[in-house]
């Protein structure tokens, strides 16, 4: 019997409409099923629709359980599994603030430029770091400044799309 | 023409009658007065006055079961909404098509803990399969017929509609029906025509067939059932069904094997575990029906027909799924066994019989016969007799009696049987026989019950009385939660905690205090006077105590976490064998 955990990336279209959202959450933690991470937006205004990119890990019978029960709420539109339909871009945004002075703080600016992270907030003794990357790139950047006087960071969780001209 | 102006409470009481409610189950409050007093100033729908709103949900769901339409229930904020969510739950459980409209607090108070406000919508999401809190009157109609048309498609199921007073009370537009579209939900009626072909070619070749039908079938209507009758005649395999599909194909047919699972026949279970091709039409794989999920037909293929896609592959994983609607998909399967001119392996399903045959043989619903003692089995049997050749429906309670009332009550049409299955359900029995009655006044209407269900919804005597229902309350009453007492004997040494039935009340007597008839029956000689003598009583309702032997346990038993295969036949059998440690987690 297959028992291997795989981890799924799904997109969900949805109707903006209050109470969605803890429909969504409602039905992963009734079900018991996992989530890593969480985002949702409007992304059609005129129409109401709102996405949310969910990335959750399970069986393979889950993971086919959770699109299922997911695309059986009444809201959803549709219910794509983009781990499952082809190559996908996945990103997440953080902010990452450092505090420190000196050398620590001239590393940090270093470190930043190499992973590309933007200064949008600097005071003498702190930055905030704006970084846009795959999470393994935001783990590795906060992984680092934790060494380098890491205050907090903020992340937005994944938001991903499917390579290529076809769209949901 | 112009535009016509209503409350909300009056657009309440036209989307109602658009959609064809004639009765509507409820329990009025504050937060609900602007629309009894739309239900007080029209005839066409009858609003039934139940004494607590859980049961307001189970009779509407007695209603629904027994017409194939959609209950309707009103119900106040706050404690009137939390009353009716086990209802909810259960109707969602059992996939039952219901409109439950609460009201709520004004919309201003919303989230101020307002006198008898509670987040209905909150509270009740997980319990319904959809939900909607109207804020704006124009929203009002549409939302009403959405949640009628949520409800009964698809997989049905329960829908809330909360609104709050000041919505019943602000003046909006109608809508009719015709014009609401939804715009996500559209739940796949017609099968993939490939996977039915493929189902037909796996069908064509089975050794060892088995039909394991389920609530769908009734679900999709009469005509439903007739073309599984006839696929099963044409094929000539043997039938199982869950408790929910009780009725789908006629009990009286031979190729019937009686109900399958935890408390159904050794010949059901033993050919589900023999057999090497499953056709699973409407049923969800239980865990009351699978028992030990990897010694579960473990020889076999399965096909799986269910309306629901996250049903397939849920807990057991099949070999061709097929999403659609019972009745669509046997229509095709029909239509394309005789295109293809496809035959049966005669010899191989002969020899099958044989091997069925002998399974029905071992007789596994014998009980020990008795006259010192009126065995509960006897009882039911003697009902069945009395009950034979009349128009009758039958609800149950939750408990050893509902099991005993699965095996020896016997259905041949959809629709007449109803009874908790998913949720279990204690007290659901009598409100869901009120409902089954005032949709069928010359019905006979009987609720098999224990006496422990009974107490918890007894209160609804009162209902039955005022709108004379005649409905007929069949206690066994063998002064246990006999259900929990089996258990206890079986898997906590006769250890019996708290399962006795201490300080019951006379129940004759209890009858008469309602200005009903009570009966009992002590002796096995009285047992037939009391059901001649109840089956006579027509303009009120009528309480029958008979009492058991409260000794008695339900048979045949697959103890939970065991196989198909592993099977108690009695009090002969030891119980100790039959208790797994991992079997004894399960419920």
């Amino acid at each position: 019997m297959e028992e291997k955990i795989e981890k799924h990336t799904i997109a969900v279209l949805v109707d903006n409409e209050p109470g969605v959202l803890a429909r969504v959450i409602g039905l992963f933690s009734g079900r018991g099923y996992n989530i890593e991470s969480l985002t949702v937006a409007e992304v059609n205004n005129a129409d109401h629709l709102s996405r949310i990119t969910l990335v959750t890990s399970g069986t393979r019978m889950v993971v086919e359980q959770i699109k299922a029960q997911l695309d059986r709420l009444v809201p959803v539109h549709k219910v794509h599994d983009l781990t499952d339909e082809g190559p996908s871009v996945e990103r997440e945004l953080a902010l990452v603030k450092v505090a420190g002075t000196g050398d620590r703080r001239i590393e940090a600016l270093r470190l930043a430029d190499i992973f590309k992270a933007k200064v949008v907030d600097a005071t003498l003794t702190s930055f905030v770091f704006e970084l846009t990357g795959t999470t393994a790139e935001v783990d590795d950047f906060v992984g680092l400044m934790a060494q380098l006087g890491l205050v907090e960071a903020s992340r937005t969780g994944v938001v991903a799309m499917s390579k290529g001209a076809t769209g949901f | 023409m112009p535009e016509q102006k209503l409350t909300g409470a009056q657009i309440v009481i036209k989307a109602l009658k658009d959609q064809g409610v004639d009765i509507i189950f409820g329990y009025p409050g504050g937060a609900v007065l602007p629309i009894y007093d739309a239900i007080f100033q029209q005839n066409d729908i009858r609003h039934i006055l139940v004494r607590h709103e859980q049961a307001a949900v189970h009779a509407a769901e007695g209603y629904a079961r027994s017409t194939g339409k959609v209950g309707c229930v009103l119900v106040t904020s706050g404690p009137g909404a939390t009353n009716a969510v086990t209802g909810l739950l259960d109707a969602l459980c059992d996939s039952i098509p219901l409109v439950c409209l609460s009201g709520q607090v004004p919309t201003h108070l919303i989230g101020n803990d307002a006198f008898q406000e509670a987040d209905t919508t909150g509270i009740t999401r997980p319990c319904t399969k959809h939900n909607y809190l109207v804020k704006d009157v124009n929203q009002l109609a549409r939302t009403m017929h959405e949640a009628f048309y949520v409800a009964r498609s698809g997989r049905p199921g329960p829908v809330l509609v909360d609104i709050p007073k000041d919505v019943q009370f602000a003046d909006g537009t109608y809508v009719p029906p015709t014009e609401v579209k939804h715009k996500t939900y559209r739940p796949q009626v017609k099968p993939e025509i490939a996977r039915v072909e493929e189902a037909i070619e796996l069908i064509a070749t089975a050794k060892r067939p088995i039909f394991y039908t389920g609530g769908g079938v009734v679900n999709a209507g009469p005509i439903a059932g007739k073309l599984l009758t006839q696929f099963v005649k044409m094929t000539s395999f043997p039938i199982t069904s869950t408790l929910m599909g009780l009725g789908a194909f006629p009990a009286s047919d031979p190729q019937w094997l009686g109900m399958l699972g935890m408390h159904g026949t050794y010949e059901a279970n033993l050919a589900m575990y023999n057999c090497d091709v499953m056709i699973n039409i409407g049923a969800r794989f239980d865990d009351r029906v699978t028992g030990k999920l990897s010694e579960f037909a473990p020889g076999s293929k399965k096909i799986h027909v269910d309306i629901d896609p996250s049903s397939i592959n849920k807990n057991v994983a099949v070999d061709i799924p097929i999403v659609g609607d019972a009745g669509a998909v046997l229509e095709d399967m029909i239509r394309i066994w005789k295109a293809r001119q496809k035959r049966v392996d005669q010899t191989a399903l002969k020899e099958w019989w044989g091997q069925v045959e002998g399974w029905r043989a071992r007789n596994c619903l014998n009980y020990n016969r008795t006259e010192a003692v009126i065995k509960p089995q006897y009882a039911l049997e003697r009902l069945r007799e009395a009950l034979r050749g009349k128009n009758h429906y039958v609800t149950t309670e939750v408990g050893q009696h509902q099991m005993w009332a699965a095996q020896f009550l016997p259905f041949d049409e959809p629709n007449r049987w109803m009874t908790s299955g998913g949720l279990g359900t204690m007290g659901y029995g009598l409100p869901a026989a009120i409902g089954a009655q005032l949709a069928h006044p010359d019905a006979i209407v009987v609720d098999v019950s224990g006496e422990a269900s009974f107490l918890m919804n007894m209160q609804e005597i009162g209902t039955a009385v005022q709108y004379r229902a005649p409905v007929k309350i069949f206690i066994l009453n063998n002064k246990y939660m006999g259900m929990v007492r089996q258990w206890q004997e079986l898997l906590h040494g006769s250890r019996y905690s708290n399962s006795y039935s201490e300080a019951l009340p006379d129940f004759v007597k209890l009858a008469e205090s309602w200005g009903c008839v009570g009966l009992r029956a002590t002796t096995v000689a009285e047992v037939d006077e009391v059901i001649e003598k109840m089956l006579a009583v027509t303009d009120r309702p009528c309480i029958i105590d008979i009492a058991v032997d409260p000794k008695e346990n339900c048979f045949p038993m697959i103890p939970g976490g065991k196989a198909h295969n592993e099977i108690l036949f009695g009090p002969e059998d030891s119980p100790s064998d039959a208790t797994p440690e991992d079997g004894m987690v399960l419920v």
